[in-house]
């Protein structure tokens, strides 16, 4: 995580408990959700990272992203990129998920407005937009 | 920041060249694997090792399968994939009961059972289930392998069998008819440690309990074996009366130290319970295996 936002300069990945509690600093590592604060970055070379600055693209917001935005799912914003990829892994792995599927995946991200309700709102959003996109495709 | 003292990492690229560090580099030389416990100690500065010794590409440890009447477990094999095993499932279910309560969906995605057995913290999960089920671990060192049961694993507070040139390699899990399993947690939030843990297993024959293993996490120094409850429920008809009577003798049996989660009675009182439920839980589930 330190390395990820001083050597590389990537600051989307927040630096929260630094003990692996509070799931700030959550990225992608082979496409897995992993708490970048309790991998060293020699342990993640040759793997592949995606952290949360890769979501949106060419402008283009990720579905979560816009659930987020839709269901003012973020307050102060701190806990909001490494929810992001929690969440954003979890509809990769499982489309469509339950409330209790979603409260469980963020089980281990701490939000401390206490705004939960409004963020499984938002994956359900994006749960269902991405559904109704691949309906359109 | 919370920044570890400086260490040295490098990456095993075999069971035997970990072996090999380990003996070159010395008793401050460490073995990472998932590394949620090791790092966030370092840290906090309550783990200093001078060496890092990271086993994450040894792939050839993680594994689950049944092999010679055992279930076999790669020490690298993540909580992930201990929940999510039909295997495990089948024959004992306390694991999956364990791993819903093992920190969060994302630490599981990294963290291992090695790790967890070596980690040896009295308040770790796998612990007790692994007490409870009568497992063996593999341990590999510069001499050799050796198999040690899980009551001889323990050999004080965060010290186990595995010593300072050790790896520990592989879990076992003796198969043996009749069995059922569980493991009852609470704790004061979703990912928290335990305030108390209690693991079962049970084996079943013609209506008698033929063996029982019972674990407890938590409550003690170390992981808590109960041989005094399974003294007296071997031979026994399994009974809500029995249970409850393992149950009084685990509260009495466990040694709970009084903090945030809770007073020393208070805690006795919830390993009693727990282990009346957890032993409940069990017999009914090596019941339904039997019939």
């Amino acid at each position: 995580m330190h390395y990820i936002r001083e050597q590389v300069g990537l600051t989307g990945t927040h630096w929260g408990c630094d003990t692996s509690n509070c799931g700030a600093c959550v990225v992608l590592m082979d496409g897995e959700p992993v708490k970048s604060c309790t991998v060293l970055a020699a342990m993640a070379d040759g793997h592949d990272v995606r952290t949360v600055e890769s979501l949106e693209v060419d402008g283009q917001l990720d579905p979560i992203q816009q659930g987020f935005h839709e269901r003012h799912a973020l307050q102060c914003g701190f806990c909001t990129p490494g929810m992001l990829m929690t969440t954003r892994a979890l509809l990769d792995a499982n489309p469509d998920p339950t409330d209790l599927e979603i409260r469980t995946a963020i089980s281990g991200a701490i939000c401390r407005c206490t705004g939960y309700q409004n963020i499984v709102g938002a994956v359900r959003w994006a749960a269902e937009h991405e559904a109704a996109a691949r309906r359109e495709a | 920041m919370q920044t570890p003292a400086p260490f040295g990492y490098e990456r095993a690229t075999s069971v035997d060249g970990a072996i090999a560090s380990l003996q070159r580099l010395g008793p401050e030389a460490r073995i990472i694997a998932g590394g949620h416990s090791l790092l966030p100690m370092m840290k906090l500065r309550l783990a200093n090792p001078e060496h890092l010794i990271d086993i994450n590409d040894l792939v050839e440890l993680s594994y689950i399968r049944e092999q010679d009447g055992e279930i076999r477990i790669g020490a690298l094999t993540r909580h992930v994939a201990l929940l999510k095993s039909e295997l495990l499932a089948r024959h004992f279910p306390v694991f999956a009961d364990a791993e819903t309560v093992i920190a969060d969906p994302v630490v599981r995605n990294r963290g291992t059972i090695g790790g967890s057995l070596c980690q040896a913290d009295a308040a770790e999960d796998l612990s007790a289930v692994c007490t409870a089920v009568k497992a063996k671990v593999v341990i590999r060192g510069a001499a050799g392998e050796r198999v040690v049961g899980m009551e001889d694993f323990h050999v004080g507070p965060y010290q186990t069998a595995v010593g300072a040139g050790d790896v520990l390699t592989e879990v076992r899990l003796p198969l043996r008819p009749g069995s059922g399993s569980a493991h009852e947690k609470v704790e004061r939030r979703a990912g928290d440690w335990a305030i108390a843990a209690a693991s079962a297993a049970v084996w079943i024959a013609a209506g008698r309990i033929t063996d029982v293993g019972i674990g407890l996490s938590a409550v003690g120094l170390t992981t808590i074996h109960l041989t005094r409850a399974e003294d007296l429920l071997r031979g026994q008809a399994p009974s809500e009366d029995l249970f409850a009577e393992a149950g009084a003798i685990a509260a009495a049996d466990c040694s709970p130290g009084a903090d945030g989660r809770g007073p020393i009675d208070y805690k006795r009182h919830l390993v009693g319970v727990l282990t009346h439920r957890a032993l409940r839980r069990a017999a009914a589930r090596a019941a339904s295996q039997e019939a």
